[in-house]
C-alpha cells in the first residue's frame, strides 16, 4: 500500500502520431521500470492491430516508481486510453480513474483536432493538465507558436509547457518531475468500505478475466469477496497486482492505486467497464456515477467465405466474445451467404477490429454484410419490432411507421474545412443545432440519423478535413422518418446481403451510387449483367455490366501446359472465393465496398 | 490403346541461345558468345539415346527445333539430331520437321543446309511489318531483311510459316488490319498471329509494372483485333484452326497439333518439357533450365530434372485446356475416359446457351466467341 500523497495517476492525451507511445516508452525506460534489453517499441500497444493502426483499443496501464528531486519515491500510474469515438465511453471511464493528463503536442505541427476531443474529456474529468511539446529535436519545431496555440484553442496555461524529445530523451526527467509537482495526489478514505472502479477487463488464457481497477476508497486484498454492483455478482478475489508493465502480484491495493484483480471470472461479459466493485457485506452505499452498460449500435452479418469454416467461425466468435463485453452475436442464415452470425458492435472501428482479428488470429476469410442500426418498426396491429437486419423487414403493407436512432454529433474542425463538414452533415440528413468558434476552430453540433453515420461518415469526415476534424457522438433517441428497404438485384436476382434501409428521399441517390460501385466491383462475365436497385417492385436505379470480350492465353504449347494448368487452377480457386448469385460471381469485398459513399 | 495415340508422338528439341533477348519473351533463352556446337550435339544425342530405351516401338510424327533461336544451330548439329532420331524411331511417312528461324540474312544462308539435314518446314519470327515496331519489340532485323529471308526460305522449303505480334503499343485496329492484309498477301499457307502478352519476369513485364509501357490497346480494342483477325484470315482461306494459328486446310502444324490433341512428346535440351506415357501413366517431364547445368547433368547421366506422374484429373484438365484451343474441339468420350467423369452437364448447358460452345457428335468445340473467352470457359468446365 502506498501513501496517497506519493501517488500520481495520469493519462496522456495526444493526436495520432504526435508521439504518445514513444513518450510512454521513454518514461518507462527512464525510471528503469523495464530493462533496456526488454524494451520494444510501443510497449503498451499489445495487439498487432493497435500497433499497425497506431490506435489504442484496450486501456493499458503501467506503474512506474520514480525518485523525485525531493528525494522521495513516487508511484506513477499511467493509463493509456483508447482514442476513438467508438470507445468514447471507455475513454471517459479511464479519464475518471486518473487525476491528471499530459497533453502531448507535436511542436512541429501544433494542436490538431483529434487532440481536442480527448482534452475536453480530460477537462470534463477535472484533470490537471500538463502541456508537453514533443519532437523539439526536429528543425521545424516551433515551441512558442505551439504554446500560444494551446492557450488560444484549448484555453489552458501553456507558459510552463515542457519541451521534450521523446526520441532523444531530452525533457523526460522534467516531465516526470512535472507529474509529481503539478498533478494532484489522489484522494480517498482508507477506512471506508471498498469502492473501486472497473476501468477495463480482458481475458487471459491462464488467469481468466483480468480486471483493471482504480481504488477510490477502502482496500482491496487477496482473499476478499467482492460485489460487482451493476449486476450484484459476487467474486472471490484470488490475485491482485500491478503492471510494470508485466504483471506483478501485490498484497493489497489501497486508495488512489491502480492495479488488477483476478477472481476466477470466466467471461469478460460479466465485468462491465465503469462498474463499481465493493465489499460483499457492508459495501459502499452508492455506486460511482456514470456507469452505462455496453450497447451495440451497429449490426452486420459475418459469414465465412468458405462455408465449411462455419464451425471455426463460431469458435472464433465465442472466444472473442469472452474478451469483449460490447460485442454481441447470434446465428444468421442468408439465402445467398449460407450460415453466419449477425453481430453487434459499438461502432464501425469496433466492427473492423473484430473482423480483422477473426481473419488474422483465426485465419478465417469473411464476408461482411452491410452495417445496419436498430430500427423500430411499428406494425399496424400495434406491435413494435426491433429490426437489426434489413433482410428481416416485414411486409410494408403491414407496417404503420418506422423510427430510426438519432445522435447528437459534435464535430470540431479548423475553419478552412468547415464548409465541407457542413455539407457532409447536410448530405447525411443532419440538422444543425449549434455552431461556435474557438480561435480558428469551429465546433458544429448536429442532430444526425445514426444510420447515416455508422458506415463511412468518420472516414469521409477525415478525408474532407485531411484528418483535422474530431468527432464525438451520443445517442439521443428514436424519431419517425420515411424509411424504406432498398434491395439490390444482380442479374435479376435479389442479393439479400446487399439490402439496406434508406431514407426515401435519398434512395435514388444511394441506389445509383451502389449500382455504379457494384459495376466496378463485379468482374465482367461471359454475359452482360444488369445491376438494379429497387424499392419493393419498383426499380429506382440501373447499371449494366458489359460482357467480357477477351480472356484467352495467346500462346500455349507443350512447354506451357503445366504452368497454364496451374494458373487456371489458381483462377478457379479465386472464383471459388467469390459468392455465386444465380450465375454471377460476386467478390467478397463487394459487400462492404458497395456501400461506401463518395460524397 | 494408350490415350496419347489419339494425338501422336513428337520430339521437341530446345536450343536455348539467342543473339539478343527480346523484351516480351518469357521463353528459356540466353545470350552467349561462345557455344561449342560439337559438345551440344553430343549432349542432344546422349539424351536421345536415354529416351530410346524408354520409348521404343513408337512411330515419330514430328520433330520441332524451338528456342531460343534454333537458326543459330549449325546445319550439321541439326543433321546429326535428325539422323539419330531416325535410328531410334521409325519416321511417319508424312513426318514434319520444323525449325524456328530468325528472319536475318545470316540465318537465311543456312536454310539450304537445314533442308539438306531433313528440315521440311520453317517458322519465322517476323513479328511486325514496320521497322519502328520491330525496334520497339527489340527485334534485331528490319522488315526488308525479313522479307528477303522469307523469300529465300520459300525457295528452300515447301512449308514456311511466320509469326506476327499484334495489339502492340500504339497500334490501332485499322493499322493492324492493313498489316494483316499485307501479311496474308505474303503468306503461303500458315501464319501464327499472337496478341502481345505482357509476361512477368520479362523486360516488358517490368516496364508494365512500373507504368512505363504506354499506349497498349484497350481490352475492347484488343478483342476487336482478335475478331477482325479471324474474319480477315478466313477471307484468305486461312482458317483459325487454333486460338492464334491460321492455315489452309492440310497445312496445320502437325507438331503443335500433338500438343493440342494431347499426344505424347519427348522434350530434350535445357528447360524442355515433355508428356510421356510410361506403363499406361502420363508423366510430365522437365529438364534442367540453365544451359550449363543441363550440359553437366547430361554428362552425368540425364538432363531430366523432373518426372512426375499426372493424376487422371490433371491429365484430363490438360486435355481440356489444350483441346479446346482447337477449332475441331475435343472428344468428350475421350475426356470422360481420361478423367473418369463426364464434363459437368449443367455448366455445358449454360455455355451452350451463352453461345460459347457447341456440342455435336460428342465433340465439344468453342465457338469463335468462346475461343476469345477460352480462359473463362475453362474456368467453368474444370472440375473442382
Amino acid at each position: 500500500m502506498t501513501d496517497l500523497a506519493k501517488i500520481r495517476n495520469f493519462s496522456i492525451v495526444a493526436h495520432i502520431d504526435h508521439g504518445k507511445s514513444t513518450l510512454a516508452d521513454r518514461l518507462i525506460q527512464e525510471t528503469g521500470t523495464v530493462q533496456d534489453r526488454d524494451m520494444k517499441e510501443q510497449l503498451l500497444d499489445s495487439m498487432d492491430i493497435e500497433r499497425e493502426r497506431g490506435i489504442t483499443i484496450k486501456a493499458n496501464t503501467v506503474r512506474i516508481d520514480y525518485v523525485a528531486n525531493d528525494g522521495e519515491t513516487y508511484v506513477l500510474n499511467l493509463i493509456d486510453t483508447p482514442g476513438h469515438v467508438d470507445f468514447a465511453y471507455e475513454v471517459s471511464r479511464s479519464m475518471r480513474a486518473v487525476e491528471g493528463s499530459l497533453l502531448v503536442v507535436d511542436s512541429t505541427q501544433g494542436v490538431e483536432a483529434q487532440t481536442l476531443a480527448n482534452v475536453y474529456q480530460a477537462i470534463e474529468a477535472d484533470h490537471e493538465i500538463v502541456p508537453v511539446l514533443n519532437k523539439i529535436d526536429l528543425p521545424a519545431s516551433d515551441c512558442d507558436r505551439v504554446a500560444e496555440q494551446i492557450e488560444d484553442v484549448i484555453g489552458i496555461d501553456a507558459s510552463g509547457a515542457i519541451q521534450v524529445s521523446a526520441k532523444t530523451g531530452q525533457g523526460i526527467r522534467e516531465t516526470l518531475e512535472a507529474i509529481v509537482t503539478q498533478l494532484p495526489a489522489p484522494k480517498g478514505e482508507r477506512d471506508a468500505p471498498l469502492k473501486a472502479m472497473l476501468v477495463d477487463s480482458w481475458y487471459d488464457a491462464y488467469l481468466g478475466v483480468i480486471v483493471l481497477v482504480r481504488i477510490m476508497d477502502g482496500v482491496l486484498k487477496k482473499g476478499m469477496r467482492v460485489k460487482f454492483m451493476s449486476n450484484n455478482t459476487l467474486h472471490h478475489v484470488d490475485r491482485i497486482g500491478v503492471f510494470r508493465p508485466a504483471m506483478q502480484v501485490v498484497d493489497e491495493l489501497g486508495p488512489g492505486e491502480i492495479g488488477f484483480l483476478t477472481a476466477s471470472i470466466k467471461q469478460v461479459r460479466d465485468t462491465r467497464v465503469g462498474d463499481t466493485i465493493t465489499n460483499d457485506r457492508n459495501g459502499c452505499e452508492k455506486a460511482l456515477p456514470g456507469f452505462k452498460p455496453a450497447q451495440p449500435v451497429v449490426f452486420c452479418g459475418l459469414f465465412p467465405v468458405d462455408s465449411a469454416e462455419f464451425e471455426d467461425l463460431r469458435d472464433a466468435i465465442d472466444k472473442l466474445a469472452l474478451n469483449d463485453a460490447s460485442f454481441s452475436f447470434e446465428m444468421e442464415t442468408s439465402a445467398a451467404l449460407g450460415f453466419g452470425f449477425r453481430c453487434g458492435f459499438l461502432g464501425l472501428l469496433h466492427l473492423e477490429v473484430i473482423r480483422d482479428r477473426i481473419e488474422r488470429e483465426y485465419n478465417i476469410e469473411l464476408i461482411t454484410t452491410a452495417p445496419s442500426v436498430i430500427y423500430h418498426v411499428y406494425m399496424k396491429d400495434g406491435e413494435m419490432i426491433e429490426l437489426h437486419n434489413p433482410a428481416d423487414m416485414p411486409d410494408m403493407s403491414k407496417v404503420d411507421h418506422m423510427e430510426e436512432p438519432r445522435i447528437k454529433a459534435t464535430i470540431m474542425v479548423p475553419d478552412e474545412y468547415l464548409g465541407d463538414v457542413l455539407k457532409l452533415c447536410q448530405d447525411r440528413r443532419g440538422i444543425q443545432e449549434d455552431l461556435t468558434y474557438a480561435g480558428s476552430r469551429a465546433m458544429a453540433v448536429y442532430d444526425l440519423p445514426l444510420n447515416e453515420v455508422v458506415f463511412d461518415f468518420y472516414d469521409r469526415l477525415k478525408s474532407v478535413t485531411k484528418g483535422y476534424a474530431s468527432f464525438d457522438y451520443q445517442m439521443t433517441g428514436y424519431r419517425q422518418d420515411n424509411l424504406v428497404k432498398m434491395s439490390i438485384l444482380v442479374n435479376d436476382e435479389p442479393v439479400d446481403a446487399l439490402s439496406t434501409m434508406v431514407h426515401r428521399d435519398r434512395a435514388e441517390m444511394r441506389g445509383r451510387a451502389m449500382c455504379e460501385k457494384l459495376k466496378d466491383l463485379i468482374p465482367r462475365h461471359m454475359f452482360k449483367i444488369p445491376i438494379q436497385a429497387a424499392i419493393g417492385g419498383k426499380v429506382i436505379a440501373r447499371e449494366t455490366l458489359s460482357a467480357l470480350r477477351k480472356d484467352v492465353t495467346a500462346k500455349c504449347y507443350g512447354g506451357d501446359a503445366t504452368r497454364k494448368r496451374k494458373l487456371l487452377d489458381k483462377q478457379k480457386a479465386g472464383k471459388k472465393k467469390m459468392r455465386q448469385f444465380g450465375k454471377v460471381d460476386i467478390p467478397q469485398e463487394a459487400f462492404i465496398s458497395a456501400l461506401k459513399m463518395d460524397n | 490403346m494408350d490415350d496419347w495415340r489419339n494425338g501422336g508422338f513428337g520430339l521437341y528439341v530446345h536450343w536455348p541461345f539467342c543473339q539478343a533477348k527480346c523484351p516480351y519473351c518469357d521463353f528459356n533463352s540466353h545470350v552467349s558468345a561462345n557455344i561449342d556446337q560439337k559438345a551440344w550435339a553430343r549432349a542432344y544425342l546422349a539424351e536421345l539415346d536415354r529416351l530410346s530405351e524408354q520409348l521404343s516401338g513408337r512411330v515419330l510424327n514430328s520433330i520441332f527445333f524451338g528456342g531460343g533461336t534454333p537458326s543459330l544451330m549449325q546445319p550439321d548439329t541439326v543433321a546429326v539430331i535428325i539422323e539419330r532420331a531416325r535410328e531410334i524411331w521409325p519416321f511417319a511417312n508424312d513426318i514434319e520437321i520444323s525449325l524456328e528461324a530468325n528472319p536475318g540474312s545470316v540465318e537465311a544462308g543456312r536454310f539450304a543446309g537445314y533442308r539438306d539435314a531433313g528440315v521440311n518446314r520453317v517458322s519465322m519470327g517476323i513479328q511486325a511489318l514496320n521497322d519502328t515496331d520491330l525496334r520497339r519489340l527489340g527485334r534485331i532485323h528490319s522488315v526488308a531483311e525479313a522479307r528477303a529471308a522469307f523469300d529465300i526460305a520459300r525457295t528452300c522449303f515447301d512449308r514456311v510459316s511466320f509469326d506476327l505480334i499484334y495489339a502492340r503499343q500504339g497500334q490501332t485496329l485499322d493499322a493492324w488490319q492493313a498489316e494483316l492484309h499485307e501479311a496474308l498477301s505474303m503468306a503461303i499457307d500458315h501464319l501464327s498471329l499472337y496478341q502481345l502478352t505482357i509476361e512477368d519476369g520479362t523486360a516488358f513485364g517490368d516496364r508494365y509494372a512500373r507504368g512505363k509501357l504506354r499506349d497498349l490497346p484497350a481490352d475492347d480494342t484488343a478483342a476487336d483485333m482478335y475478331h477482325a483477325t479471324q474474319e480477315i484470315c478466313a477471307q484468305y482461306g486461312m482458317h483459325g484452326y487454333e486460338i492464334s494459328n491460321h492455315a489452309k486446310p492440310g497445312a496445320e502444324s502437325r507438331h503443335n497439333q500433338i500438343y493440342w490433341r494431347y499426344g505424347d512428346y519427348a522434350g530434350i535440351g535445357p528447360g524442355a518439357h515433355g508428356r510421356l506415357t510410361l506403363n499406361g501413366v502420363r508423366h510430365a517431364t522437365e529438364t534442367h533450365l540453365a544451359p550449363g547445368a543441363w550440359l553437366q547433368a547430361v554428362a552425368a547421366g540425364k538432363g531430366e530434372s523432373l518426372r512426375d506422374p499426372l493424376s487422371n484429373q490433371d491429365a484430363a484438365a490438360e486435355y481440356l485446356m489444350m483441346g479446346m484451343r482447337l477449332a475441331e474441339g475435343l472428344d468428350m468420350a475421350r475426356y470422360a475416359q481420361l478423367s473418369g467423369q463426364e464434363l459437368p452437364q449443367d455448366r455445358l448447358q449454360d455455355l451452350v446457351e451463352l453461345g460459347m460452345v457447341t456440342i455435336s457428335d460428342n465433340r465439344l468445340c468453342a465457338t469463335l466467341q468462346g475461343r476469345a473467352l477460352l480462359n473463362a470457359v475453362l474456368r467453368e468446365l474444370l472440375v473442382d
